[in-house]
């Protein structure tokens, strides 16, 4: 009993915060944007390819992720400046251009790659709780899910530029009339996006083998906690991930992996019909 | 009388305000196009027309993305959804009981059916959620990767539905060809790929097509549009928006789901990553460098962008897929409006443009 129980938590928290780190990139794009960046999984895995690299010259595992957060980030704000910001106001368009970039980076990296990458394993080895062991660095990776949000709750809320980004997402017109360079905070704002997701890749990357497709792994599930969530961070896409991360936990202990995923789908489609725009739809009724 | 001018009636609708091509000069043009297509056969092998016969249909599929997406205005990058649920029927229902007695055909319908079916469900979800925009998107984009992981892993012997195995990530084969019971010494025709293929697969395109044209010019297509240019506006005007973007997304899912039948026919397999993410993106490049807003430019992109398509995969697919992606960020950033239609437009463009500089 003791055993299923630490179990089932142990898979809770883990989903929970694959979900939350998967998510918190897109949704802060789109929250902030207005943006669906489909090239999102192609971001996680443009992080993961530059993590390994970087740790296989010898650097310790926690800078090759923050160089593959940078490396994403860096290419974040490149595609910004030269695709996604002359399709600001054409939401269907920016879609379907990020998807035509998704493609371009995962068949191009197939092409100057290779089809995979030689991975590295898995660092903290394991530990033993009851009768069963569990892996550390899954118990890391909660923490850094967790990490994660509180940092950007204080990016946003107690920095200069988080009081210019919010300022930027209610009134984009008034904000530039007020000496705020929107132009930069949208590049910024899409780069620290793109960086999240390169974060997530290089988190993730020492946990799965790397091929250039791997995007797809997560994006399914990036955006189903983005629309679960809407477009808050803190009460949309956080909130959303833990209630998704315990169907999927759920679901996973009683009848597998798969069945973890169609619950998670089913998940989201009630919760469209019922809550359109998201929990945070929800919670922020009143303020909209 | 009555049937007379019901004909007259749908037959003016073959052009209107919601497709382009008009008088006579189109419609001869048209005809020659199809009479080249009859006569295609005679003047080349039987592995080139085999290999039109996959390029045709595709098509289907594309015409109802346009309908959805270019008519309607709600994105759906779930189409390969469709392609596979019906394809994967129409698997399961004659492996389980044959080809005879003209069984295929009520298969191929019954895939379609249940496509329609699924696409009817899923839509009500969305629609009557008032899901909209980028959301849209990416739900069906969920719904259709869940699909196929789900197909993936059914390799196991449990996985049979009648005695058809559904195979995982292999897929399934073995299934028989389109058959017409044929009264006659020759028993039933077999629509085997090639030549009787190529004949029905181009009957059914040309009756899909004008039906497609039928549809958007009537009083539906033009409430479709309405709403696509503005959807509160179409709403205030009494138009109940969920009903009218549910019905288009039906047909065109179905007719997806017709693509799939026919792929499964023409190479007698059906596989998971038919269904994956790099197919599922294909369509979209078809309609959106062909020209989303109109049938006919759908029609010719998607068979020009095949054709292309095919030429590249030559040196291997990941740089087919590298130049679709280009072209697919290119359309949207230059051409919006699709390459095929800014083409249609660019001499009108040109002269507007002299009669402005002259004046």
């Amino acid at each position: 009993m003791f055993d299923t129980i630490v179990g089932f938590l142990y898979q809770f928290g883990d989903a929970s915060a694959f979900l939350v780190l998967c998510a918190s990139g897109l949704a802060i794009i789109f929250g902030m944007m207005g943006v669906i960046n489909l090239a999102h999984g192609e971001f996680i895995m443009a992080g993961a390819y530059m993590t390994v690299t970087v740790a296989k010259l010898g650097a310790p595992l926690p800078l090759a992720i923050v160089c593959g957060a940078l490396f994403a980030g860096f290419i974040g704000i490149l595609l910004e400046r030269f695709v996604i910001r002359h399709l600001y106001g054409r939401p269907l368009d920016t879609i379907v251009a990020t998807w035509g970039i998704s493609l371009i980076a995962s068949q191009g990296t197939l092409i100057l790659l290779g089809p995979s990458l030689s991975d590295i394993s898995t660092p903290l080895g394991s530990v033993q709780i009851g009768s069963l062991s569990y892996s550390v660095y899954r118990f890391v990776l909660m923490a850094t899910a967790a990490a994660i949000l509180a940092g950007l709750y204080l990016l946003f809320n107690f920095t200069r530029f988080g009081v210019l980004a919010r300022a930027t997402i209610q009134v984009p017109h008034m904000a530039e009339a007020l000496g705020v360079n929107t132009r930069f905070i949208y590049s910024l704002t899409f780069g620290i996006g793109a960086a999240l997701a390169g974060a997530t890749g290089g988190l993730y990357a020492p946990t799965m083998t790397l091929v250039p497709t791997m995007g797809a792994q997560f994006i399914t599930e990036a955006f189903v906690t983005v629309v679960t969530g809407g477009g808050d961070v803190f009460v949309g896409t956080a909130p959303a991930g833990v209630i998704l991360g315990f169907i999927r936990a759920a679901m996973t202990t009683w009848q597998g992996q798969l069945a973890g995923q169609i619950g998670l789908l089913v998940a989201v489609i009630i919760v469209i019909r019922v809550l359109p725009r998201g929990i945070s739809g929800l919670v922020l009724r009143e303020r909209t | 009388m009555g049937r007379r001018s019901l004909f007259f009636r749908l037959a003016s609708r073959l052009e209107g305000p919601q497709t382009l091509g008009r008088g006579w000069r189109f419609w001869i043009g048209a005809a020659v196009v199809l009479t080249f297509a009859i006569g295609y056969p005679l003047l080349t092998d039987s592995y080139t027309v085999g290999n039109t016969v996959y390029f045709f249909n595709w098509v289907f599929m594309a015409l109802g993305l346009c309908v959805i997406w270019g008519y309607g205005g709600a994105l759906s990058f779930g189409q390969t959804a469709f392609f596979g649920i019906a394809g994967y029927a129409y698997g399961v229902i004659t492996l389980n009981w044959g080809a005879d007695y003209g069984l295929t055909l009520w298969a191929t319908l019954a895939a379609v059916a249940l496509s329609a079916i699924v696409a009817a469900v899923l839509g009500y979800f969305l629609f009557f959620g008032r899901i909209s925009g980028v959301f849209l998107g990416i739900v069906t984009l969920a719904v259709t990767l869940v699909l196929e992981r789900f197909m993936a892993q059914t390799a196991g012997p449990e996985w049979h539905i009648g005695i058809a195995r559904l195979n995982g990530f292999n897929g399934m084969n073995g299934m028989p060809n389109l058959t017409i019971p044929w009264p006659g010494a020759d028993g039933p025709l077999v629509l085997a790929p090639d030549l009787p293929l190529y004949y029905f697969v181009l009957a059914l395109l040309v009756i899909v097509y004008l039906a497609l044209r039928i549809l958007v010019n009537s009083s539906f297509g033009n409430v479709l549009v309405a709403i696509r240019e503005n959807p509160e506006r179409a709403t205030m005007l009494g138009y109940d928006v969920r009903r009218y973007q549910l019905a288009a997304f039906v047909i065109g899912s179905s007719l997806a789901g017709l693509s799939g039948v026919l792929y499964t026919t023409w190479g007698q397999y059906i596989t998971p990553s038919s269904m994956g993410i790099t197919a599922a993106a294909l369509p979209i490049v078809w309609v959106a460098v062909g020209g989303r807003s109109d049938l006919t430019a759908t029609l010719l992109g998607t068979i020009l962008l095949i054709g292309g398509f095919q030429a590249l995969t030559v040196y291997g697919s990941q740089y087919a897929l590298v130049v679709m992606g280009l072209l697919l960020v290119v359309t949207v950033l230059l051409a919006p409006e699709g390459l095929i239609l800014a083409l249609a437009f660019l001499p009108r463009r040109l002269m507007r443009h002299r009669a402005r500089e002259t004046a």
